[in-house]
């Protein structure tokens, strides 16, 4: 089995119009084992900003950690807090720092560009090749079902409840396919000046 | 090797509390070439002098102004080969942060990193401060920037400037001078004027260097420019 999914979880993103939505699920397991169900894999870094690191779980808390030293530093700094391009192009860096023993994890980046005043989205691989896109961005376990169902529901232009509507459905119909993710998902909702944070129930099993 | 085990700062404190090394580079940098710099409402202008000791010299061959990225330049007051090490490093600078956050170096934080540079050369074993003092142009945020650095590491944010040789007398001037809604192209002739206060013989094309830092970049002005500009100044 791969290290990847020794602990499970997934994320999933998807743009909408003048809206842009992050979510996790919330299982923490060793292999087949459930050890808990009430771990995010989304953290916020900055105002409107969010990452997901779902992965190997030693290194979700690692790379998180190391990530806010260097954001710390990055706002003490410059005196201004991060822009969602420039903690992609941060983390990509600090993953291809551990080029040839990499941290297991794969990024995910949700937020608010002030500057272009726009939503932002991207994802990276576990080395820090970046992809931003426009549509939606997802990693984890359950992958392969997600990237069917967020082909099928996904459209442009969603609105802010739409969005919620979709990144929900999308999560939740995948990660119910696979034993490693699910029990729960949060997900986040970013507008141009407020984030929605909502708690989904799902499948327990 | 016994050299490497001990190397002491030579910049060390007086019994007064002057670090007289810095104040010696100081010195070195106001006996050093006249430089200006002013901000303009739309950008920024960096002047300097470069002239020669000889004819048989070979004009626009070394230059003073530098340009760090494309939207930062700089030019110095002081010795030119402390300048090189300067301009390399900043350059170095600019490209590691660009590499890092995929956005180009806002010129603040050009400025403080070179600050630091210079600081640890105050501080550092086997070394000397450095003996120039350097006028940084940029444009970022919408906005012109004009900066001086100082050998001691200290900088400093100016409407206006000038630095290297009667620097006192080429302040006075831009004191009188400056206003705060300054176009760039005016700038270019305050400063050419400000050099001019304390030239020695005719200024031409060939024994000035000057830079623009505006929303397209920063650029040195070629010869003809400059020569054009000079057509306007009696």
């Amino acid at each position: 089995m791969s290290i990847m999914e020794y602990n499970g979880g997934c994320v999933l993103a998807m743009m909408g119009k003048d809206c842009v939505g992050i979510a996790t699920d919330l299982r923490f397991g060793v292999q087949g084992m459930t050890v808990a169900y009430n771990y995010e894999k989304v953290f916020d870094v900055g105002p409107q900003l969010y990452i997901g690191l779902p992965g190997l779980a030693t290194d979700t808390e690692t790379v998180l950690q190391r990530l806010k030293l260097r954001v710390n530093l990055y706002e003490l700094k410059e005196g201004r807090k991060l822009q969602p391009a420039v903690l992609t192009s941060m983390v990509a860096n600090m993953l291809y720092e551990r080029r040839f023993g990499p941290y297991f994890v794969e990024p995910v980046i949700a937020g608010w560009d002030s500057k272009k005043n726009k939503p932002y989205l991207s994802t990276m691989d576990l080395i820090g090749c970046i992809t931003e896109t426009d549509e939606f961005a997802l990693a984890g376990t359950c992958s392969e079902q997600m990237y069917g169902m967020s082909e099928a529901l996904w459209q442009p232009d969603l609105n802010a409840d739409e969005l919620f509507e979709s990144i929900s459905q999308a999560m939740m119909n995948a990660f119910d396919r696979d034993a490693v993710s699910g029990m729960g998902a949060i997900v986040h909702i970013i507008e141009k000046d407020k984030v929605t944070t909502r708690k989904i129930k799902t499948r327990m099993d | 090797m016994a050299s490497e085990r001990y190397s002491f700062s030579l910049t060390t404190f007086s019994p007064s509390g002057k670090l007289v090394q810095i104040e010696y580079a100081l010195a070195a940098v106001a006996s050093g070439a006249p430089s200006v710099g002013i901000k303009a409402a739309n950008g920024v202008v960096l002047a300097t002098e470069n002239k020669h000791k000889s004819i048989l010299y070979e004009e626009h061959s070394v230059n003073k102004v530098e340009m760090i990225t494309n939207h930062i330049g700089m030019v110095y007051s002081g010795m030119g080969p402390d300048n090189r090490l300067l301009v390399k490093r900043a350059r170095k600078m600019a490209q590691q942060y660009k590499l890092m956050y995929n956005e180009p170096i806002p010129t603040a934080q050009l400025v403080q990193r070179i600050a630091m540079v210079m600081q640890e050369y105050t501080q550092s074993g086997g070394v000397r401060p450095f003996g120039v003092s350097l006028l940084i142009a940029g444009w970022d945020n919408d906005r012109p920037y004009l900066f001086q650095c100082d050998p001691s590491g200290a900088y400093f944010a100016w409407k206006a400037t000038a630095m290297g040789k009667n620097f006192i007398n080429g302040k006075t001037f831009l004191e009188k001078r400056y206003s705060e809604d300054l176009e760039l192209d005016d700038a270019v002739h305050t400063a050419i004027l400000t050099l001019k206060e304390s030239f020695e013989g005719q200024i031409t094309a060939d024994n000035i260097e000057v830079g623009i830092c505006d929303a397209n970049g920063f650029k040195r002005l070629d010869p003809a420019t400059v020569k054009d500009y000079l057509a306007n100044i009696p």
